[in-house]
């Protein structure tokens, strides 16, 4: 049986670098799996692979449902490695995989690429459209080139790296994970994020973390403005160490070194929720 | 939802109202109600090209007296160009209700314009030396096909295909639109505007006319206006930016330009690509892609970007 909650370790370093400072204990912090409980880890229809086990197809002439499946398809006959040719900007390509995978993309995708993965390794050699990686719960997504906006929507888990400049709205309501942007982001980015890490080592557009819970921002370029109870923090050096570690791993550096990067967090003048749900709100009242 | 695209070709005359109908093709699931263009051809010196129609596709199959009426309106806006001194050069039927006219004609425009529009049924949809508008129901194809826009031979072009919302499935709703009365001037839009009414009221006190209820003719409108006053294509597009309220995404072209511009928050999408001797711009990249397969940078406009690029 899962434990049905889980008192927060205030010593934690998530805690420390700010990534969530205020002690919540009511309902809406109920935990409903263990990490004990290994059967949790597992869809009922993800699949098995072998990524020593490699296809490569021709996306052409198939649309965006066919290449879809031809990618399950292959997973299901254990292809670990997949590599599509020519996906030319097609849109919902590479959705909802939810197991281990290599999967490459030799071109561009189109909007709503790489979204509801978990698990899956994903690299994509040309640029992305709307809505790349939405609801993204784990695993890697790497493209090379830019990205357009809402890059990273809702992102739960995993990393998602883009090495150009995407649009606006990057992270807009992440909830955690973490985002890295090589070049520069659009306006509104971070906004409403509740958790996670959103990296841009270019300049960020307006209204930066606007309505921000939780989660941290680092810029590295200028900031044109900050959006509302989106405010500045100092580095750590729990900050820095993860930093530098997370960007060697895309082999990205901050322009000019990660201790400068600017923190952003949430000044949390607009928490007005407590620990109770609705229900045991009207009791108290 | 609506699909935009733009292209321009610096130096170099192409098939553009093939590349144009491939781009659209390409959005149909974007907005399967209409399709229209806007191409520019070669211009040719003394002549205007002037593309009207005279009654919707919708009401042909409403009986037999309106393929009279039909007949009786035409020949009204000839007599009607004839008595204000224009000449008509070459007259073709494109369809049994919308013609392209070659003309000559030396006066007011505008005047010209009221004049051919005071006709019951009619509508310009275009008069320039380069710019043909062309726009009815149907997917990118079907209109291609229709108007025999595939072997159209230009510089640049803009493009719509568009998903009914808040104004009428017809001609008139269509896009793109004319500047009315500018030469040259025709406009494609994706978005929605909130301040369509109050804008509308005072461009219409100001003189202005309006065919449609559609808020994309208000932007068509309103650049007419800040043109007629005096400022240039980029002052015009940027002033929109800040006194238009909603969110939206638009393409301009002129006889040597194409321009676009974005809402302040960017939400409506549009990709572009910028190469040295071409530019495309499209809602959606898939549109680019339908004719430069091949690798290339593209990228996505910013919120409040105003561009113009001149071929």
């Amino acid at each position: 049986m899962a434990k049905l909650t889980k008192e927060p370790d205030q010593k934690q370093p998530a805690h420390r670098v700010g990534l969530h400072t205020e002690q919540l204990v009511g309902r809406t912090q109920q935990i409903f799996f263990s990490a004990e409980e290994e059967e949790n880890y597992f869809y009922p229809d993800s699949l098995t692979v072998d990524f020593a086990k490699r296809a490569e197809f021709d996306a052409a002439e198939m649309d965006s449902r066919q290449i879809n499946l031809t990618i399950r398809q292959l997973m299901g006959e254990g292809h670990g490695t997949i590599v599509v040719h020519n996906p030319l900007a097609k849109h919902s390509l590479g959705v909802g995989i939810l197991g281990r995978l290599q999967l490459h993309f030799e071109g561009s995708l189109g909007y709503f690429g790489c979204g509801l993965i978990d698990g899956p390794n994903i690299h994509i050699k040309g640029r992305v459209g709307w809505s790349c990686a939405e609801n993204m719960l784990a695993g890697t997504v790497v493209i090379e080139k830019n990205a357009g906006s809402s890059f990273g929507a809702a992102l739960r888990g995993g990393d998602l790296v883009c090495r150009g400049d995407v649009g606006g709205r990057t992270g807009i309501d992440m909830k955690g994970g973490t985002i890295i942007i090589g070049g520069r982001t659009g306006a509104f980015s971070g906004f409403m994020m509740q958790r996670g890490r959103l990296i841009v080592l270019g300049n960020a557009g307006k209204n930066l973390g606007d309505s921000m819970y939780d989660g941290i921002i680092y810029v590295g370029g200028r900031i044109e403005s900050l959006g509302i109870d989106a405010v500045p923090a100092e580095m750590t050096e729990l900050d820095v160490d993860w930093l530098n570690r997370k960007l060697k791993t895309y082999g990205l550096e901050a322009p000019k070194g990660a201790e400068n990067l600017q923190k952003i967090v949430a000044g949390k003048r607009l928490w007005n929720y407590d620990n109770l749900e609705p229900a045991e709100k009207k009791i108290v009242l | 939802m609506c699909g935009i695209a733009g292209i321009i070709h610096r130096g170099k005359k192409v098939n553009i109202g093939g590349e144009m109908t491939a781009m659209l093709q390409s959005m149909k699931h974007r907005g399967p109600d209409s399709s229209g263009y806007a191409v520019y051809g070669s211009p040719s010196a003394g002549q205007l090209v002037m593309r009207f129609k005279v009654a919707e596709q919708e009401d042909l199959p409403r009986g037999l007296e309106i393929h009279d009426q039909i007949k009786r309106r035409r020949a009204e806006v000839d007599s009607r160009i004839q008595s204000l001194g224009g000449q008509i050069i070459a007259a073709e039927e494109a369809t049994e209700y919308a013609f392209r006219y070659r003309i000559h004609y030396e006066g007011d425009l505008r005047r010209l314009a009221d004049h051919i529009e005071d006709v019951d049924g009619t509508e310009i949809l275009s008069i320039g030396h380069a710019l043909e508008l062309i726009k009815d129901l149907g997917d990118a194809n079907r209109v291609c096909q229709q108007y025999k826009l595939n072997q159209f031979v230009g510089t640049h072009a803009i493009g719509h295909v568009r998903m009914a919302t808040e104004s009428d499935v017809d001609i008139c709703s269509a896009h793109p639109f004319w500047a009315y009365p500018f030469k040259d001037i025709a406009l494609v839009h994706n978005g929605q505007l909130t301040n369509y009414w109050g804008k509308r009221r005072d461009l219409e006190r100001r003189g202005h006319r309006f065919m449609s209820n559609c808020d994309s003719e208000l932007i068509a409108v309103y650049l007419a206006d800040r043109l007629n006053g005096g400022y240039s294509l980029e002052e015009a597009m940027t002033a929109s930016v800040e006194e238009l309220d909603g969110v939206f995404t638009y393409l301009v072209a002129t006889s040597d330009s194409l321009g676009m511009a974005k809402d302040v928050m960017a939400a409506k999408p549009m990709v572009l690509y910028e190469g040295n001797d071409c530019i495309a711009l499209a809602s959606e990249e898939v549109a680019i892609r339908s004719i430069f397969p091949d690798e290339i940078e593209t990228l996505d406009p910013y919120d409040g970007e105003v561009r113009v690029w001149r071929n």
